[in-house]
């Protein structure tokens, strides 16, 4: 096997080798913040739907891993970041340029299903006695919880600082961690396994999820297409009913 | 052509180290490590290792001379049980462990309502995961050492009226010292570079339960020079330890 574009072994194993020379029939790989699995596959699918012979694969991560992968040469088409601040590594790094806001996703409080501990503010994160996750500081959920802590001037009680949303939301699940703070979308695409609580719009914040053509895609014009179609209003419709809001 | 194959063995094994230390930022590496945060994942890196290793020796080193000397029906099953942990993603452990020492867990409930011991997001919780994943090790080493000894000395023994556990105590356990101490040293090996059922088991929290591993994924997400020199700490107490013991151990197991 031999991956063009790939510069460090880590590199192929964490996305396969995607991207060759031409676009027929090769998929084409887009790189997508782990909180869009569900909505993305979704649009994938009707992507593929309307444009024959084009295949859409994705490999969804922490924004942080996939920026990192990015720039350590992944031949990726497309690449959706749940922060600004990972989509800035990437274009800084020259291998993106002008990403597009395509949608937005809000915090919210996940509780396991009944709310055992009776969780029902942020002001409840501070308590000693109850078992609190958060998303490490360093991934995108990570820093808009405590962004919506220190507005708040709460000092959270946490028990631990899970690696991506999904470990987070499964500890809550499982009835591990008595709440934790995670994407409305998250809440959505959990069903009943876990219960949401709305953190009132005020003390909430804005995750605005940008994403850009990169620099080495093998299809530039497939990879926009890709781009145009979350933008257009079946891909953001499909967004939508998957938690996320409008830009 | 042997030798041939042996050198790109050792050249596929060594080259990933030799990246590592192509990115290491030498010149910051004293300020890198005197963060706080690294002498804290460190602290609990050897704590938890060390205890884990402990706990695989106290329970480990019977259930291998049961193994090697009891024989049972089931055997190979109750075998193939405890070896799971090496094959199955570390994850999978972890998640298993949670199911069944978590606070809604098969036996967890009940510790948490019966004595309100909760293992996830505790040290204890890491020790906890870091045995089930190490364990085997141990076990597979001591069970392989004890079948390889001559079983004369053991009945010789016994004809010359050593009680069994005389038996155990002044043959058996001398003759498996050598694969003990090697189980050990793999065991804990094994223990310090745990990350998978550590994480999804005990969870990540600086100074509670972030061991080596756990911090050195969270630097990479946020700082790989951190990362690095974190990574090159690792290498460096557990190049030490395997070179210093294998010499003197390996040779006679």
């Amino acid at each position: 096997m031999i991956c063009r574009g790939a510069t460090s072994l880590a590199v192929v194993l964490a996305v396969g080798c995607g991207g060759g020379d031409s676009a027929d029939g090769d998929p084409m790989l887009v790189l997508a913040a782990a909180s869009l699995t569900d909505a993305f596959t979704d649009i994938g699918a009707a992507f593929e739907e309307a444009n024959d012979g084009v295949t859409v694969e994705f490999s969804f991560g922490g924004s942080s891993s996939l920026a990192t992968q990015i720039v350590e040469g992944a031949p990726a088409a497309v690449f959706a970041s749940a922060s600004s601040t990972q989509m800035t590594v990437v274009v800084d790094a020259g291998l993106a340029a002008e990403p597009v806001v395509f949608t937005n996703n809000l915090l919210e409080i996940a509780v396991p299903p009944g709310n055992p501990a009776g969780i029902a503010t942020l002001e409840d994160f501070a308590r000693e006695d109850l078992l609190l996750g958060l998303c490490a500081e360093e991934v995108p959920c990570g820093t808009f919880a405590r962004e919506a802590f220190a507005a708040a001037g709460i000092t959270p009680s946490v028990d631990t600082n899970e690696p991506d949303v999904r470990a987070l939301l499964t500890k809550v699940e499982t009835g591990e961690l008595d709440g934790g703070i995670v994407y409305r979308s998250d809440v959505v695409a959990s069903g009943d396994a876990v219960e949401g609580i709305v953190i009132p719009s005020e003390r909430n914040v804005v995750a605005r999820y940008p994403m850009a053509v990169l620099e080495e895609a093998p299809d530039p014009e497939t990879a926009q297409a890709f781009v145009d179609f979350v933008l257009s209003r079946s891909g953001q419709e499909t967004l939508d009913r998957y938690g996320f809001t409008a830009p | 052509m042997v030798l041939g194959l042996a050198a790109v063995a050792i050249g596929f094994m060594a080259l990933p180290f030799a990246g590592l230390l192509g990115r290491t930022p030498w010149g910051n590496l004293a300020n890198l490590l005197a963060d706080p945060f690294v002498a804290e994942a460190l602290r609990l890196s050897v704590l938890t290792s060390l205890a884990a290793m402990a706990m695989s020796l106290l329970l480990g080193v019977p259930l291998a001379w049961v193994l090697a000397r009891v024989p049972f029906p089931g055997r190979a099953v109750v075998r193939g049980i405890i070896l799971l942990p090496m094959v199955l993603p570390p994850v999978v452990g972890g998640a298993a462990l949670l199911f069944a020492l978590g606070r809604r867990g098969l036996v967890g409930q009940w510790l948490d309502e019966r004595f309100g011991i909760l293992l996830p997001f505790s040290t204890w919780g890491v020790i906890v995961a870091v045995t089930f994943i190490a364990m085997p090790f141990l076990v597979i080493t001591v069970e392989a050492g004890l079948r390889s000894a001559d079983l004369r000395f053991e009945e010789a023994a016994a004809t010359l009226g050593a009680s069994r556990l005389t038996v155990l105590r002044r043959v058996t356990l001398p003759m498996a010292w050598p694969s003990i101490a090697a189980g050990a040293v793999l065991s804990w090996a094994r223990g310090l570079g745990e990350f998978g059922a550590s994480i999804t088991f005990a969870g990540n929290l600086k100074g509670r339960t972030q061991t080596m591993p756990l911090a050195v994924f969270q630097a990479l997400e946020s700082d790989r020079d951190a990362a690095v020199a974190i990574s090159l700490v690792m290498v460096a107490v557990s190049l030490a330890v395997l070179v210093a013991l294998r010499e003197r151990w390996f040779r006679v197991a």
